[in-house]
């Protein structure tokens, strides 16, 4: 790791002052920025924290929406998201205890990585990501792998999730890394069903339409039985062959559907 | 209650207390005073000329204060191979130079060519960066796989060589005519084409060197993570360095772990004391994990064709095998001997098997080096012999338990010359089938499948019966074959003036609780509590000259060197208290600590003899030196033979194709047990190896020879929740026929025993539920369980 300024703002609008500076990058969790810079993929010159700003911590409950602070960790999510279940499920069941007492929400959202769980969750509950200069809906966010919407310098502050009437997360691993090999979200709303699906695809986080079709009509795992996922776009790699990753989207969205 | 004390007691290991606390003292818990750091740069292609290395642009960057290149180390030694093995046309094999530094060519990724030592550890790697951007190194064709390797001799990995061929070997040449012919005319042939994966040993404490060099004396002194400090002392000093054996001490402090990848000595220790010569300070190195992923030597790597010749009933009739075994781009120091004499040799199994032949050709690629891995060869013998012959019961409709059963050795034939040369000395292999089918419960197999099949996943059952050789090993014998060491130990008991013990032995732990297990064995001999005897280990200087630790052999080989040691005190303590009791020496009897005059009440305590040995004054001093110091060699003569039989459940899920362990069971025959508890973690340890292997871990590279697996987000090891409890049982034991303390070795059982028990109980899954499906290479990850179900 090379030498680099780093500094705690307090607020969101002193974090984007520091942001602005050259070479300056947002710092949350760390667990995927400093592995990164261990290897010297990423130089930044200056880190500037989001752990010291109050406002981008922990988990509230209005109305039927459950909002999340960007720097709040996966740990406390897993355990203060009570309101929303199946996501509290889904943090729970990220990395490892030391990954998410550290690793937030607002970092993994941001770096999009393909096989991240989040992005299912926020994808698949039509979440709403704000920022500190807009709110943007989830359908908008993600833009291929490690590819979302935000700007340079843009922070993510925090995430609205509407809250289903049903929903649930069912992650297939890596069998090394352990994030998601593919992951699917189901939630079900009174205005229809939406389908999530990470890991699989070459172009990121995307939605199933042809499953939330089916599944609106009826919420149940045999509604999908005839539904064939096309391989063409599925990721293939020693892990898994396309055919493979299309064959687990099925399944578990199946699963995630029969547990929701 | 149980013992807690003594030969056969669960004694509590005491290494424990500093490896669970933190304190230990691995070799990167060391500074020196004035230690510099050195970083490696290492090649980022598989295969490239080194048109020019930027040595140059490290010059006057902050903190450096030295580079080397493989220029430096062009005319010293090169790391030598420990095994020179002979092609089938008596031809010698081909052994490249593997410099400290490459030079002229780089030959697989992480290949070093040069080094810097700088002030701080960021500085050195910030200046091997910049080396790294200003080389040149024109990139060429990289050879990766074996087969293409051995096609096409115009691209090689070495311009010097013929071919990508080390060596072409047959064993045992006389036999093959005779098991062709016994092939040809057999009522069934079975044949089986399978892959071993290659594996990265992953020892949890990466490789790391302190070099240091004492301008007043001319000494050296090399820390360093070794299995075997004082062969890296002779190969680094007399081979590669050449520096006098007598002024380079090695000292391998804790060690965490090395499964093999430790054995051998690995050109950054010659790197780092050449650098504490020249700069007058100590240097360090210590691997980041991912150099450790591209330059431990690997594991495994073999492909083989085996066919196993029978008649209707299952009885065998020959056994032919045809591997092509990956060397990578340099020979390590028992990259020779892995492929060849620790898996040909073993390919009878424990069975009377009249033909066997085996053929190896062993391939140079632009890979990382590959050696011996817990197991070395033996599980590739193993899986060979255990998958084949599940096949053919598949084939004839023959019961898998039944065949090995009629085709066992049985205790009426040992001693029992194999078809491949090794004379087995014991073993009851009916014994541990029937403990390993009754501890598994197989009569109950049938009700679990039912209750696996009502959750909708596929149940299997695969069996394994394993033999292997270690105890490594009869040095008249390795001679004989090729081998350019000694494989004996020696041990050093030094009973002190106060009546404790200090017992210095060659073997080295990087894991084994040898200070525990040792101390059990000098405590029972001498009567004494093993809380006042000392194991030491792993210093140069200290221990007498020992082969360390590999090849179950630390017990088998420097634990019998340690009782006869202590054999030796004895003797000299029954002089000494015929002498202070007025006796003669045949009168004195020695048991619990106590030397008596047989048939009187007159004795001496162990610490008044130590005690009079150190303080002479009434002492025989005419007929008997005082001190009470023995050192004993050990040579054995013969290999040991553990034995076992696994028995795999697994459940299947047929959506996913997700294999879980439902039971393991073991049934060994290590001989006589010292300490059950460390033999039960060490059969855990090994069968928690064997199911990575058999379901998680592969080293893969692709076609350019970059290493797709270079980290743990790529490289699947077991984990806790991946392994089920494993029973182990030992209670079939037959002792060891040539070594007194009737031990054979369990370091390498589980990881040797395991993987064809998986993947039998898989296929066998499978195959119940009507997929003819004869094979799938290892690892079982689930896509591809899928996709063969799915073909
Ligand atoms: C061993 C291990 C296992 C893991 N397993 C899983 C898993 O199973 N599933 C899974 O989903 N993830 C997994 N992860 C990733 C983990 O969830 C990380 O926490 C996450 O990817 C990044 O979050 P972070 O808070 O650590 O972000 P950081 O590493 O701090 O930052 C990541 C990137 O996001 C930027 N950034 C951070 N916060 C913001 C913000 N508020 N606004 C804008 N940009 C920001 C940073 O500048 C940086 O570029 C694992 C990680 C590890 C190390």
């Amino acid at each position: 790791m090379i030498d680099f300024e780093f500094v705690k703002p307090l607020t969101v609008a002193d974090a984007v002052k520091a942001l602005a500076a050259e070479g300056a990058q947002a710092l949350s969790g760390g667990q995927t920025l400093t592995p990164t810079m261990k290897q010297r993929l990423a130089t930044p010159s200056v880190l500037v924290s989001l752990n010291g700003i109050a406002a981008m911590r922990g988990v509230s409950v209005s109305g039927g929406t459950v909002t999340v602070g960007a720097a709040t960790t996966h740990a406390t999510v897993a355990r203060e998201a009570t309101a929303y279940p199946a996501l509290a499920a889904l943090a729970g069941g990220i990395g490892d205890m030391a990954v998410r007492n550290r690793g937030t929400m607002g970092g993994s959202l941001a770096n999009n990585d393909p096989a991240a769980c989040y992005p299912s969750a926020v994808l698949g509950s039509g979440a709403t990501v704000v920022t500190n200069t807009r709110s943007i809906a989830a359908d908008d966010f993600f833009q291929g792998m490690f590819t979302t919407a935000l700007e340079e310098g843009e922070i993510i502050t925090a995430v609205s999730f509407p809250v289903p009437l049903k929903a649930a997360y069912v992650k297939f691993n890596q069998p090394a890394s352990r994030f998601a090999l593919t992951g699917v979200f189901v939630a079900k709303f009174a205005d229809g069903v939406r389908v999530a699906v990470t890991g699989a695809s070459n172009n990121g986080v995307f939605r199933w339409s042809e499953a939330e079709a089916a599944l609106s009509a009826s919420f149940s795992a045999a509604a999908i039985a005839g539904l064939v996922v096309p391989s063409d776009d599925m990721i293939a790699d020693m892990h898994g062959t396309a055919a493979y990753r299309a064959n687990l989207v099925k399944v578990l969205t199946g699963r995630a559907v029969t547990a929701a | 209650m149980p013992k807690d004390h003594g030969i056969g007691a669960s004694v509590k290991r005491r290494e424990d207390i500093r490896f669970l606390t933190g304190t230990g003292n691995y070799t990167d818990d060391i500074t020196i005073h004035g230690q510099a750091y050195a970083v490696f740069v290492r090649s980022n292609v598989a295969h490239g000329r080194i048109v020019s290395v930027g040595a140059e642009a490290a010059k006057g960057m902050p903190g450096v204060l030295a580079v080397f290149t493989g220029e430096d180390f062009k005319d010293v030694g090169g790391n030598p191979a420990g095994w020179l093995i002979k092609s089938r046309n008596g031809e010698a094999m081909r052994e490249p130079k593997r410099p400290v530094l490459a030079h002229g060519k780089v030959r697989h990724v992480g290949d070093a060519y040069a080094a810097v030592i700088a002030q701080s550890y960021n500085e050195a790697k910030t200046a091997a960066q910049a080396i790294s951007d200003a080389s040149v190194i024109e990139e060429l064709p990289a050879i990766v796989d074996m087969r293409q390797a051995l096609a096409d001799t115009s691209n090689r990995v070495h311009d010097e060589l013929p071919d990508n061929e080390c060596f072409d070997w047959g064993w045992i040449e006389d036999n093959r005519a005779k098991v062709d012919e016994a092939i040809k005319s057999a009522p069934h042939v079975t044949t089986l084409n399978l892959i071993n994966n290659r594996l990265v040993p992953n020892a949890m404490e990466p490789r790391a060197s302190i070099g240091e060099y004492f301008p007043g004396t001319g000494d050296y002194k090399l820390t360093t993570t070794s299995q075997n400090p004082h062969l890296t002392r002779l190969l680094v000093a007399a081979f590669v360095l050449g520096i006098p054996e007598n002024k380079l001490t090695v000292v391998a402090p804790d060690v965490g772990g090395g499964f093999g990848s430790k054995i051998y000595h690995y050109g950054e220790e010659a790197l780092v004391l050449a650098a504490a010569k020249k700069l007058k300070r100590a240097v360090k190195w210590t691997a980041e994990r991912s150099e450790s992923f591209l330059t431990d030597a690997h594991g495994r790597d073999h492909v083989t064709k085996i066919e196993l010749a029978c008649d209707l009933e299952g009885n065998f009739i020959a056994f032919r095998t045809e591997t092509m075994a990956n060397v990578g781009a340099y020979l390590s120091n028992f990259a020779t001997v892995t492929p060849t004499f620790l898996h040909g040799t073993l390919m009878a199994g424990p069975y009377k098997v009249p033909n066997v032949y085996v053929n190896v050709k062993t391939v140079f690629t632009n890979t990382a080096p590959v050696d011996a891995y817990r197991g070395a060869g033996r599980p590739e013998a193993t899986y060979s012999l255990e998958r084949v012959v599940d096949k053919m019961c598949r084939e004839l409709g023959l019961d898998p338990f039944e065949v090995r059963r009629k085709n066992f050795l049985t205790p009426d034939m040992f001693p029992y010359t194999t078809p491949v040369g090794l004379a087995y000395d014991t073993g009851n292999y009916h014994a541990t089938l029937d403990k390993a089918i009754q501890l598994g419960d197989v009569a109950g197999f049938e009700a679990r499948r039912a209750a696996s099949a009502a959750k909708g996943k596929l149940r299997g059952l695969g069996l394994s019966t394993w033999i292997e050789a270690c105890g490594i090993a009869p040095s008249n014998l390795v001679g004989i074959l090729g081998a350019r060491v000694g494989l004996y130990d020696a041990a050093t008991v030094r009973v002190n003036a106060t009546g404790n013990v200090s017992v210095m032995v060659g073997a080295h732990s990087h894991g084994q609780s040898h200070e525990t297990v040792f101390a059990q064995i000098v405590g029972a001999m001498f009567g004494i509590p093993e809380g006042s005897i000392e194991i030491v280990h792993g210093d140069t200087s200290k221990i007498p000259f020992g082969m360390g630790s590999y090849g179950s052999r630390s017990l088998a080989v420097c634990g019998q060197a340690m009782a006869n040691a202590c054999d030796k005190v004895i003797a000299k303590g029954k002089k000494i208290a015929a002498h202070m009791l007025e006796a003669n020496e045949g009168e004195i009897l020695f048991s619990d600590g106590v030397f008596s005059v047989s048939g009187t009440n007159r004795s001496k305590t162990f610490g008044e003899i130590a005690f009079s040995a150190y303080v002479p004054h009434n002492y025989p001093l005419a007929t008997l030196e005082p001190g009470l110091e023995e050192t004993a060699f050990y040579d054995p003569a013969n290999f040991t033979y553990p034995a076992g039989a696994y028995i795999c459940e697994v459940e299947v899920d047929p959506d996913t194709g997700k294999v879980d362990i439902a039971s393991f069971t073991c049934a060994d025959d290590f001989g006589n047990v010292m300490n059950p508890m460390v033999v039960e973690g060490q059969v855990h340890g090994g069968v928690v190896q064997g199911i990575g292997q058999a379901l998680l871990e592969l080293g893969v590279y692709d076609e350019n020879g970059q290493l797709l697996t270079g980290s743990y987000m790529d490289y699947a090891m077991p984990r806790a929740d991946d392994v089920p409890f494993v029973t182990v049982d030992h209670s079939c034991s037959t002792p060891c026929t040539h070594n007194a303390l009737g031990v054979k070795g369990c370091g390498e059982a589980g990881a040797i025993g395991s993987p064809p028990a998986v993947v039998n109980a898989v296929l066998d899954a499978l195959n119940r539920a009507g997929k003819k499906i004869d094979h799938i290479d290892m690892p079982l990850t689930p896509s591809r369980v899928w996709s063969a179900m799915n073909a």
